[in-house]
């Protein structure tokens, strides 16, 4: 057993009712990530990345197989205990930014740290930090209808950083981002991935993010169909 | 965490203002229904004191028994020296002694014989004594329509409603026949000084109205009178004030042996006016529920769609790791701060609506014409102490209600799903 070995799913097979059966959308996938891995899910629409996602950050739970985070299981969490896992170990990048609308940047940006009751002082220093990494500290108090597309990702790429999570899971970062923007985002997270050793898993068919990824795992159809060490990673980056 | 949900209700007016409206206007509604309320039952049985039953009244006990029937063979006698004693007992009481009585009034024609006849009730009242606040207490002046005020003995108001029947005019003269206390008949002529209309048929039918000391003399009640009436000083009704003083008074006065020994009722014992303040209560808090009610299946409603404004931020919330439990209780917070809000507001309008009316006052003239219970004409609300909290009662209680049923949804919410919602 790796140590540092931080996801395990194990033979993971995932059922959606249809009509009278089911429609099996992921199918037998047995995957290990390693802490500090910049991985990606690639592979066409319907392929299942999202679903696994949505295993890995406790949000589903498999039909079958096992999956364990942290050496913590997810099969049979409460509702209770998968979001204490996502609110402290697991942070999430959505395609659509998904910030609050009515809170400043700052605010959004702290809004993890209210749920766990950090106190003032230190949520200060986090927010600051973390707003840093992203190079967003004059943007503390805007709002986030008055940042481009580019600024608001890199707030929710601070949101899901500020915990300093074990895992970041980004469901197509970049699909609504022009290519500036896309590998601006791309080379914080890589940037954040290395200096605090933050797994990041990706789910995406964008080939600016795949240049990045220094493993790419490859589905259809619910399975995997490769899983490759790219060894240019990073080399091709802007 | 508090914080955040208030800087979301603060910035986002349209999480707040709809709600907040709601919740004014049901809190309005209910604080100036309820100043409605106790002004109409406050005005009735201020009425009633004023014209019927005192703050306090004494009688015998036999004339209690049949009171309706104005039994005045079984009237107070001896009542010089029991006003004195009373005046010298129970100071800051005003005590005045009115005679009911009933006959027939008979007008003559031109050669004096009789054209017609009709029933009156009468009563007798302090007209002439000096300080006596009769007049004022009974609105006597302000509501003659024709003539004026009995000066002189013989001289009697009599309703405007019964002149016209019989076309009568100030300074006819009129025939009175009755009864005397001690049973024997008795008639005499009276002078018509004026017409009277009170604007309440039980008090304007067929009525007359001269001093007491005429109405004794008419019916050989010397020194007696069919009741004393007690008023505080102040002119306010006070049930303790009344109940220590009833049980002063028949602790003394009243021989539960003799049925003609003088005895005390308050106010509320008398006319079923505790049923009225009873009713008063208790339809305020028939209006406080009925608010609850609609208010909670309106705001529901407005939670359910602010629910759906914010199904996105409810979904990040769970994404991010906020617990369904947590998203609830911080909902009902809100809903707690906004319905407060909404009562202030609501509780502020109503208050300053019912301050309006109760100095004001909305006249509804005649349109009560055939209305037969002693009902004020000019409807005014009353503020009392209770309106600066009734409206929170269904202000918040129907926003907790409203959002606690609405907020269920958010249990239901699949996280399976919100990858793919949180997408579009
Ligand atoms: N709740 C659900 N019920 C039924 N079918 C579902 C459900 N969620 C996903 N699916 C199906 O499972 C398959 C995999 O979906 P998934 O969202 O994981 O694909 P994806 O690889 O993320 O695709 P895309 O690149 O379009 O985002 C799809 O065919 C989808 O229709
Ligand atoms: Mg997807």
């Amino acid at each position: 057993m790796n140590k540092d070995t931080i996801i395990r799913l194990e033979r993971i097979v995932k059922n959606f009712p249809v009509g009278t059966g089911y429609f099996t959308a992921l199918n037998n996938i047995t995957l290990k990530f390693e802490k500090g891995e910049f991985a990606g899910l690639v592979g066409p629409s319907g392929s299942g990345k999202t679903t696994l996602l949505n295993i890995i950050g406790s949000l589903d739970t498999p039909t079958e197989g096992k999956a364990s985070i942290m050496d913590k299981s997810l099969i049979g969490l409460s509702h209770k205990e998968s979001a204490q896992l996502r609110s402290k170990h697991i942070g999430f990048i959505f395609q659509t930014y998904n910030l609050l609308p009515v809170y400043t940047v700052y605010e959004n940006v702290e809004f993890t740290l209210l749920l766990q009751k950090v106190p003032l002082s230190e949520r200060r220093k986090a927010v600051m930090e973390a707003l840093e990494w992203v190079g967003l500290t004059d943007k503390v108090n805007s709002k986030p209808s008055m940042l481009s597309g580019g600024e608001s990702q890199r707030v929710a790429i601070a949101r899901s950083m500020v915990k300093k999570p074990e895992v970041v899971l980004a469901d197509e970062p970049t699909a609504n981002l022009d290519s500036v923007n896309s590998h601006h985002i791309l080379q914080t997270m890589k940037k954040l991935n290395e200096e605090l050793k933050v797994t990041f898993i990706f789910a995406t068919h964008d080939e600016k993010v795949m240049q990045y990824l220094s493993r790419i795992i490859s589905l259809a159809d619910g399975k995997i169909v490769g899983d490759t060490i790219n060894p240019n990673h990073g080399s091709n980056a802007q | 965490m508090i914080g955040f949900t208030l800087k979301g209700i603060v910035r986002d007016r349209s999480r707040s203002l709809l709600p907040v409206i709601i919740v004014s206007i049901g809190a309005m509604l209910t604080v100036a229904g309820t100043g409605w309320i106790k002004g109409i039952f406050g005005d009735i049985i201020a009425m009633n004191a004023k014209y019927s039953t005192g703050h306090v009244k004494i009688l015998t006990a036999a004339y209690a028994e049949n009171e309706s029937q104005a039994p005045n063979d079984l009237a107070l006698t001896d009542i010089s020296s029991l006003l004195s004693s009373l005046k010298k007992d129970f100071t800051g009481v005003e005590w005045v002694p009115r005679i009911h009585f009933g006959g027939l009034i008979d007008i003559p024609d031109s050669s004096g014989v009789t054209k017609y006849q009709g029933n009156v009730v009468g009563r007798g009242v302090d007209l002439f004594s000096a300080g006596s606040r009769e007049n004022e207490r009974m609105n006597i002046a302000p509501s003659i329509v024709e003539g004026k005020l009995p000066e002189n003995g013989k001289e009697i108001l009599i309703s405007h409603d019964f002149a016209k029947r019989f076309n009568l005019k100030p300074g006819d003269k009129v025939t009175f026949f009755g009864s005397s206390m001690n049973g024997g008949m008795v008639f005499s002529e009276l002078t018509l000084c004026g017409t009277i209309k009170f604007g309440s048929q039980i008090l304007d039918r067929g009525g007359i109205i001269c001093d007491v000391s005429d109405a004794q003399q008419m019916l050989d009640m010397e020194d007696a009178s069919s009741e004393i009436l007690g008023y505080f000083k102040d002119d306010i009704y006070s049930e303790e004030r009344a109940d220590s003083l009833r049980s002063t008074f028949n602790s003394v006065y009243f021989d539960p042996g003799d049925e003609f020994s003088p005895k005390m009722l308050k106010l509320s014992e008398q006319n079923d006016l505790d049923e009225y303040l009873a009713y008063a209560d208790r339809m305020g808090t028939i209006i406080a529920l009925i608010f609850i009610f609609t208010l909670s299946v309106v705001l529901w409603n407005t939670g359910l769609l602010g629910g759906l404004r914010r199904y996105n931020e409810y979904g990040i919330r769970l994404a991010l790791g906020e617990e369904k439990k947590h998203i609830y209780f911080m909902m009902l917070y809100e809903a707690l701060i906004v319905g407060i809000i909404g009562s202030v507001v609501g509780s502020a309008a109503g208050l300053s609506f019912s301050y309006w009316l109760q100095e004001t006052g909305l006249d509804f003239g005649d349109s009560f014409g055939n209305i037969t219970m002693m009902m004020p004409q000019v409807f005014r609300a009353r503020v009392v102490p209770e309106m600066f909290y009734i409206g929170f009662i269904p202000g918040v209680v129907a926003m907790l209600i409203g959002t606690a049923i609405a907020g269920i949804g958010i249990f239901k919410r699949d996280t399976a799903r919100l990858f793919t919602e949180l997408e579009v």
